[in-house]
């Protein structure tokens, strides 16, 4: 039987702990799921850490873990907590390499997922982390990317953050980029959107239009590569970002830098400006398939006229 | 050692201390700095007596400071040409010309800079001496120690029974907001209610030795330090005149060869600066 993402995780957590001394802190842990089967079933001896219900210090506190050098694990459950873990994070473990030459390597592993909960964002929320300097960011779906992100880490001193999604956690398959030259648009989806954005691109290529796309996972430092940029600028329409994040987050930012180095045309689809309420009507969810297609559909239309 | 000896080794931290305090005044007032400096005149008795008591116990804690460090970080033994340098904003300072007056640290005596939100040293302080299991102390004021994050970070030490040490070094401000105008408890009895062993004394060194002599490092202790800040809460000035300082009170007490400390440490220092300024 194929692995999934979720044994993936583990083992890596498994291995960080028991080769590597290092450290898993978090707030209910050692439970009911296993933070969605993630975690190893480990306790405080084997270095799973239960923190109090306090996450504005225990960023604190995760970052001093950093500082002795455990390379700790940070595990957010959902990643509207990051309004209260993050403060000290992006305050001090971020800056303390650049200040005091005294590196906090830490590994945040935020979970996000697909809405659902109301005005508790359980999706994407790592704009807040984004503009700050110090960070490296990645949001990997496949066991390839976790492994890369994590390798990534052990040989970095800095601060990663790792948007994860409990959707992704089944998932068994490598995405492949699909591009060539004069393509009609570019998808660029990040996280969770990845899925839907595959599923809107195979419908769109069966139907006449031709549409490519870059999976994107690597989010800060965010390196836009030779072949992109001329595929993109070979595009009749540029590129259509997607994210589970608000719109107004980072793929506003990142739809910027594309644009600054493409000259096209960058449109993004994110998590509606709006709050959240439980029901699947009042509820905000990430785009669809199906409003990836509308808006691809729309794009043209309007170029047309 | 006879007491009064060991008096004299913590007025030689204390004097080293206010010399170099005095000498930053000065430098402010010259317009030679220029940026927010936080003098810690008045209570340098607090970390000069704590840092005796770690010595003679040959322990070399983590050390978490905040904003008013300067004397934290000489009585530890931090080197005084590197914290002069990084006061003139140079590279070869402690911090290589980025820490200001605030944000100081150092790798030699295990002093971890601050980043400017206050109490915050608290929570990486907990955090570095559980995963290292190291001694450690974390210095907050008596505002600081108001921030929701310290008693988190308070209730999470005492839960795992670290080798911690917290100092308050309290001045009874928080800027020129006074302690009453603030709140209504002590913090000593908060600290108890989280079940550290706490203490509220004032900054006699023979307080500070008799509540830390027993279980320094062996568990939790929270010690709240009354004290006096002699100068403005940031820059050179002074809010009102402070009578009865504990440099001034031991100076006295400890007679003339505490006069003849306090004038070698001031020229020594005089000099220093002048020359790291010709440099
Ligand atoms: C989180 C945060 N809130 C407010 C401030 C502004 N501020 C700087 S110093 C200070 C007073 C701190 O008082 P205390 O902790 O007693 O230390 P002291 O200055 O008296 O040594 C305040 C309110 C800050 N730097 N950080
Ligand atoms: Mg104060």
């Amino acid at each position: 039987m194929e692995t999934t993402l979720r044994e993936v995780i583990k083992q890596i957590t498994f291995k960080h702990l028991k080769k590597f001394k290092g450290q898993v802190f978090g707030q209910n842990l050692t439970g009911v799921g296993w933070v969605a089967g993630t975690l190893p079933k480990l306790y405080e001896k084997d270095g799973v850490i239960e923190l109090p219900m306090a996450d504005v210090a225990n960023g604190g506190m995760v970052t001093g873990a950093a500082l002795v050098g455990r390379r700790p694990f940070y595990i957010i459950r959902y990643q509207g907590y990051n309004w209260l873990n993050c403060i000290f994070i992006v305050n001090y473990a971020c800056k303390s390499k650049e200040i005091w030459n005294k590196p906090a390597p830490m590994f945040i592993r935020g979970l996000s997922s697909e809405g659902g909960l109301g005005p508790v964002s359980t999706s994407s929320h790592i704009s807040i982390f984004y503009k700050m300097p110090g960070i490296k960011i990645y949001s990997p779906m496949t066991k390839n990317e976790y492994t890369s992100t994590y390798k990534k880490f052990m040989k970095s001193d800095d601060v990663f953050y790792v948007s994860e999604h409990r959707k992704s956690y089944e998932n068994k398959i490598e995405f492949k980029n699909s591009l060539k030259k004069n393509l009609d648009i570019i998808l660029m989806p990040i996280s969770v959107t990845r899925f839907e954005a595959e599923k809107a691109k195979n419908y769109l290529n069966k139907n006449g239009y031709k549409v490519g796309i870059i999976h994107l996972y690597e989010l800060k430092p965010f390196v836009l590569k030779k072949k992109w940029i001329s595929m993109i600028k070979s595009s009749k329409y540029g590129v259509l970002m997607t994210d589970n994040d608000y719109v107004d987050g980072i793929i506003r930012t990142l739809a910027h830098k594309i644009n600054e180095q493409t000259n096209k045309k960058v449109n993004v689809l994110g998590l509606k400006d709006k709050s959240a309420g439980y029901t699947l009507k009042t509820s905000n969810f990430p785009p669809s398939a199906l409003e990836i297609i509308n808006k691809i559909k729309k794009i043209k239309a309007k170029k047309r006229l | 050692m006879s007491y009064k000896n060991y008096r004299l080794k913590i007025f030689e931290k204390a004097s080293l201390c206010r010399n170099f305090e005095n000498e930053v005044f000065k430098r402010v007032n010259e317009k030679l700095i220029n940026f927010p400096v936080y003098l810690s005149a008045g209570q340098e008795y607090v970390p000069s007596s704590i840092a005796q008591i770690v010595k003679d116990k040959k322990q070399k804690p983590l050390i978490f400071g905040q904003h008013r460090g300067h004397s934290i970080y000489l009585s530890f033994g931090g080197n005084i040409i590197e914290l002069i340098d990084e006061l003139l904003g140079k590279k070869t300072g402690c911090t290589r010309g980025m820490g200001g007056s605030l944000s100081i640290n150092s790798n030699k005596i295990n002093m971890f800079g601050h980043e400017g939100l206050m109490g915050s040293n608290a929570c990486m302080g907990v955090g570095a001496c559980f995963s290292s299991a190291k001694p450690t102390i974390v210095f907050l004021g008596d505002a600081s120690v108001e921030e929701d994050y310290v008693l988190a970070s308070l209730s999470w030490a005492a839960k795992k029974e670290l080798p911690i040490l917290f100092v308050v070094e309290d001045n009874n401000y928080a800027v020129l907001t006074k302690k009453k105008d603030r709140r209504d408890w002590k913090a000593k009895d908060v600290a108890k209610a989280f079940k550290l062993e706490s203490y509220d004394i004032d900054d006699q060194p023979k307080k500070i030795f008799s509540v830390l002599k027993k279980n320094l490092f062996k568990k939790p202790i929270f010690i709240n330090v009354n004290t006096k800040r002699l100068f403005w809460h940031s820059g050179a000035g002074v809010d009102e005149e402070v009578k009865g300082d504990r440099l001034t009170i031991e100076k006295k007490f400890l007679g003339k060869k505490a006069d003849k400390i306090h004038r070698n440490i001031k020229k020594k220092i005089e000099n220093l600066w002048k020359q790291r300024l010709e440099k």
